[in-house]
């Protein structure tokens, strides 16, 4: 107990550090499965739907099956390398989460932020460092495989990842500009306001050109479809990562997700309002949409439990309403309807954003090597330079007509 | 000991074994990496500073950008493990005396210099982080003249890159 009062700081950075983990972590099982799903039902069909009531519980057998995988090492695989790689990919993705703020500044415990592990300054440019030096997972581990298709993955994954870090560092200064600060917090609480009293005053309205070119160059940066030519499978067997099994293997899997996870936080915070709620204050039913949301989650559920599920689904699924109806009643205390509302929005961003990427792997296919070089430096590029000269002018304009 | 003092004595650490690796390693690719960490451990020394915008751009640069064309080079040159060769004669007896008194010379001049002073007193560690809007404006006023000379500099310098890379084309 001496300790804890003698060092509020470290103790209570250390909960955050552990609970932001465990939180992250499950998010990502989780989202395999949101993207399992999402794609089969574009496809027209059902997704996992074996283990446990919708599939819900696919992740922890896909990471049973994982762990219990031979754990091979290619012959002539420089061994220190080799395990380094997926430890780097894994531990640079979540560093960089450490520095997003989930819900506003103000709710504390023993002084401190409850919603982000670090406040620093320079938030944005923090981020930048740690995902800039992301490419070196995807790069040793193509190298160190000792093998001709990780090896062409790993060379293109770099060689992309370098083209549009160039165009996504661009397209971002311009609400920098904006902004007139480095500081997450300050950047979200700069986008308070409505236009016409309902239009969210966020940085997306006079940024869309900046926000475009942003979305386009973070899909890149996390080599997703359609940018996904360091692991086109048609091409490379799987790229980068061929020659890992086991839990290396899902280590990388794991750190394209706390990537794409990232890349989402960056654009709501920069550009979507970060924590903000859309609707004005003035709205006071809309503060009760997540627990009238989880309410209506929970009368689906039990229409579900009582119709569709048969078997041992039929327990699952009555944990799960229950749950879900208890979890929905105390949202209803003013108290934590107040502290929810930031997370909720925040994530509720985020999933958009992550809605978006699935979808667009299910629809579209993937860009020919040239194609990929050719729109980040000749068309991205250029695009994120205009805006940034055009919002530099517009920002400097007064100052130019008044002296004048 | 206080934490910082722990903290510096790690990072300083990691950064000489990392030039020690660098120098020493056989495989081109751990040479740059180890460069990388080096990189990055004076980075967290920036840090420690307070120069937090410095730090950043410190890995953004020099680790995230500069390091990775590098690693990609020796990707696709598929160079292979250094050859070595004894030390040349003037080296050996020349070379080391030479490069331990330079060490000692620049320890020399920087225990009497001002921060020299600073470090030893302890107050450097307290300083206070730096502004990065603060910084803009000593470069954007005060050192104006010698950054835009430093980016027409680099300007040339890539043109140069690209006349010598373009003149097998004719």
């Amino acid at each position: 107990m001496d300790f804890i009062t003698h060092h509020p700081v470290l103790v209570v950075s250390l909960v955050k550090i552990a609970l932001l983990l465990f939180i992250v972590l499950t998010a990502l099982a989780y989202l395999t499965w949101f993207e399992r799903k999402l794609i089969a039902h574009v496809q027209s069909r059902w997704g996992p739907t074996e283990v446990g009531a919708h599939g819900l519980l696919q992740p922890l057998a896909d990471g049973l099956k994982f762990l219990f995988k031979e754990d091979l090492t290619p012959p002539g695989a420089d061994k220190f390398l080799y395990i380094l790689a997926p430890f780097m990919a894994l531990a640079l993705g979540l560093t960089a989460i450490a520095l997003i703020p989930f819900g506003p500044p103000d709710v504390q415990v023993l002084g401190q932020s409850v919603f982000l592990v670090a406040n620093s300054s320079i938030g944005l440019m923090f981020v930048f460092a740690i995902t800039s030096i992301g490419v070196y997972g995807v790069a040793l581990a193509g190298w160190s495989s000792n093998s001709k298709y990780p090896l062409m993955g790993g060379l293109r994954s770099s060689a992309q990842m370098i083209s549009y870090e160039v165009a996504l560092t661009l397209s971002v200064v311009g609400v920098i500009l904006l902004a007139n600060t480095l500081n997450f917090n300050a950047m979200i609480e700069g986008q308070r306001g409505y236009y016409l009293h309902f239009i969210p005053r966020w940085n997306i309205v006079p940024q869309i050109v900046g926000f475009l070119c942003y979305f386009t160059s973070a899909i890149a940066e996390t080599n997703r479809v359609p940018f996904d030519l360091p692991e086109a499978e048609t091409e490379l067997v799987a790229g980068f990562h061929t020659e890992y099994s086991s839990f290396k293997f899902a280590m990388f899997f794991m750190a394209e997700y706390a990537n794409m996870i990232t890349v989402s936080s960056l654009a709501t915070i920069l550009f979507l309002g970060g924590w903000l709620s859309p609707f004005p204050d003035s709205w006071t039913f809309i503060k009760y949409i997540p627990p009238v949301g989880l309410a209506l989650l929970a009368i689906y559920l039990t229409y579900d439990t009582l119709v569709l599920a048969r078997g041992i689904a039929k327990i699952q699924l009555i944990v799960i309403t229950l749950g879900a109806m208890a979890i929905a009643g105390g949202c209803f205390h003013p108290f934590v309807l107040n502290v929810i509302q930031g997370p909720f929005w925040f994530c509720t961003k985020i999933g958009a954003i992550m809605f978006f990427y699935v979808w667009m792997r299910a629809t579209l296919p993937r860009f020919r090597y040239d194609q990929l070089m050719a729109f980040g430096w000749k068309f991205l590029l250029p695009v994120s330079l205009a805006n940034l000269v055009v919002t530099a002018l517009v920002k400097v304009w007064p100052l130019l007509v008044g002296k004048g | 000991m206080s934490l910082p003092f722990l903290v510096f004595f790690f990072c300083a650490a990691i950064a000489i074994a990392g030039a020690l690796t660098l120098i020493l390693a056989k495989e081109p690719i751990h040479s740059a990496l180890a460069l990388v960490l080096v990189m990055i451990a004076l980075a967290v020394l920036y840090l420690m500073l307070g120069a937090e915008f410095i730090a950043a751009v410190q890995i953004i640069v020099y680790a995230g950008a500069i390091m990775v064309l590098f690693v990609f080079v020796i990707m696709l040159l598929n160079a292979g493990s250094e050859e070595r060769t004894d030390w040349s004669t003037i080296a050996k007896y020349a070379g080391l005396p030479l490069g331990i008194f330079l060490l000692l010379e620049i320890a020399h001049w920087m225990s009497r210099s001002a921060i020299g002073r600073e470090v030893a007193n302890g107050s450097l560690a307290t300083s206070s982080s730096v502004d990065t809007a603060e910084m803009s404006r000593m470069l954007f006023n005060q050192y104006v003249f010698p950054f835009e000379a430093t980016s027409v500099l680099i300007l040339i310098a890539i043109l140069g890159a690209l006349v010598l890379a373009k003149r097998d084309d004719q």
